[in-house]
């Protein structure tokens, strides 16, 4: 039995509208204050940590707009699956180049994948995103994709 | 240490972090994650069913690269990282960042990292692989 509708695999190839950041030297040393970074051109913001994009591209909403759990709304990117419990899989990195106060960064989410496994408790299925981070003039600085596992 | 010194097999100079409701504050302030598990105590146990704060995987997956990058410094560029969330970890618990070499290319300069978060019981929450390159490879 399949639970991948052909609606569902459709959604495979879509992607989100660009989100565009720029990178402050003090919001590098709040990160790294945060984390508790030893390296001194973390703490004083010559260069970011590699996890700092994480938050690079959180959106900023205004309260009435998050959920009752502080999440902002899904994007839709990943489509409804029909499995209940989603879980974090895992996240992949490729690293091309550091990141410094004054980039300006853009970032592109696509959903690459989505397959179903036999687990051992019951169907899985598998969400692949796949975010490219590059500068304002298109040169690579990361690549990431990031699993969701719904079961 | 020289990139002809390394061996596989070599640990990493291990960390522990035990982040406490402040650090945690400011984690998810620096980030903009207004999610509640991660700092409102009544809804997480109460509502999500969690048994206290949860702490960040992202927050994890960092202190993989903190293990990775306080030990290159300016010997190596990180080249990959790849790390998962296995298993929740929570306010109040040491976290004990490890790792060691399991690859070497003497060709191209890139050091293989296997490198874990684990709970005080020695159970791995965060497993990880980091790939670095040293800028330099002479004897």
């Amino acid at each position: 039995m399949t639970l991948l509708t052909p609606e569902l695999k459709a959604a495979v190839g879509r992607q989100l509208p660009p989100l565009r950041a720029e990178v402050t030297r003090r919001e590098i040393r709040k990160y790294s204050a945060a984390t508790g970074q030893r390296l001194q051109r973390f703490i004083d913001g010559d260069e970011a940590p590699p996890m700092f994009l994480f938050g690079l591209f959180m959106p900023v909403l205004p309260r009435d707009q998050l959920k009752a759990d502080g999440l902002p709304p899904d994007t839709g990117l990943v489509p409804e699956l029909p499995l209940p419990r989603v879980m974090a899989g895992g996240t992949e990195q490729n690293w091309y180049r550091g990141i410094f106060p004054g980039d300006v960064l853009v970032s592109r989410q696509i959903l690459v994948d989505l397959f179903e496994k036999q687990g051992s408790q019951g169907p899985l299925i598998f969400a692949v995103v796949e975010n490219r981070i590059e500068t304002e003039q298109g040169d690579p600085v990361m690549t990431e994709r990031v699993t969701r596992i719904a079961r | 240490m020289k990139f002809r010194e390394l061996a596989i097999g070599d640990a990493l100079p291990e960390r522990h972090f035990r982040p406490d409701e402040v650090q945690l504050f400011m984690y998810n302030a620096a980030i903009w994650n207004p999610h509640r598990i991660h700092y409102d105590y009544p809804y997480t146990t109460g509502v999500e069913g969690h048994p206290g704060i949860v702490i960040d995987g992202p927050l994890q997956g960092d202190y993989l690269t903190q293990l990775v990058l306080d030990w290159a410094d300016e010997r190596a560029d990180l080249v990959s990282f790849s790390y998962s969330n296995r298993k929740a970890s929570y306010l109040g618990e040491t976290l004990y960042v490890r790792g060691h070499i399991v690859a070497i290319d003497t060709v191209s300069g890139e050091v293989e990292l296997e490198v874990a978060v684990l709970d005080e019981a020695g159970e791995i929450l965060t497993p990880g692989v980091a790939r670095v390159r040293f800028r330099d490879t002479a004897p």
